[in-house]
């Protein structure tokens, strides 16, 4: 391999709100930047929680979008589970599992994705949606649209909608 | 099988291992030996992928009970 060989990418839209679900995404985006790949997570939907800040930012809010904000995981550690969710349990339970087997939570994930350089992109037409704001999201994350995304994925060598 | 450095990734699952072997990889020169330790079961397959896909080269392999150790060589 030389220096002037383009790296490979690596691109995965998170459009899923579930903790395991974000915890997939996010194992196989650092593990792709140990593969020297230039890797992309696009956050959409209910993807963009595993962005938000776990404190309350206050924000100015229509009602509505106030709802949006309250019923939300308020960060990558409120999230449920997608299955065997048992009202709150389930987070608990998987979480001691995880401490047992060495497994690094979701929030250390993400931050080992910033260590890595890892593109942390936040939709913003879903953004608008949800009724959250840039001031509600991860401070290193960068916005975009649909178009940003394809122009990555088009040249792209791996690619998953989890 | 000598080496220039060594990384303890014993109890690390995955993919510290290979992320944080990545990592290590970057302090060696072209030609100098990486060994990994590791107990992740899967670390076998994925070391063997990842030197052939980073330009790495596995030159050795062994078991021994639970730990498994991977020489890596460094390649360009």
């Amino acid at each position: 391999m030389t220096g002037v060989e383009e790296k490979k990418s690596t691109n995965i839209i998170l459009f899923s709100g579930d903790y395991d679900k974000a915890m997939a995404a996010y194992i196989i985006a650092n593990g792709a930047a140990a593969y020297d790949h230039e890797v992309t997570i696009f956050h959409t939907f209910w993807g963009l929680n595993a962005l938000r800040k776990d404190e309350n930012i206050p924000v100015k809010k229509g009602a509505l979008e106030k709802m949006f904000a309250k019923m939300m995981p308020r960060g990558s550690e409120s999230m449920g589970l997608s299955k065997m969710h048992f009202a709150g349990m389930g987070p608990k339970l998987i979480k001691k599992v995880m401490k047992k087997h060495n497994a690094l939570s979701l929030n250390e994930l993400v931050d080992m994705a910033k260590e890595q350089d890892i593109n942390l992109v936040a939709c913003t037409m879903t953004m608008d949606l949800l009724g959250l704001q840039k001031e509600e999201l991860l401070d290193d994350v960068q916005y975009a649209g649909v178009a940003a995304y394809l122009a990555d994925a088009e040249d792209g060598n791996v690619n998953l909608f989890i | 099988m000598n080496q220039d450095f060594v990384l303890d990734a014993k109890g690390m699952a995955c993919p510290m291992p290979i992320v944080k072997t990545k990592k290590k990889m970057k302090e060696l020169e072209k030609g100098q030996v990486l060994k990994v330790e590791a107990t992740d079961q899967g670390a076998k397959q994925d070391f063997a992928a990842w030197a052939n896909s980073t330009g790495n080269e596995l030159v050795k392999t062994t078991e021994n009970g639970e730990v498994l150790s991977f020489w890596i060589k460094k390649g360009e």
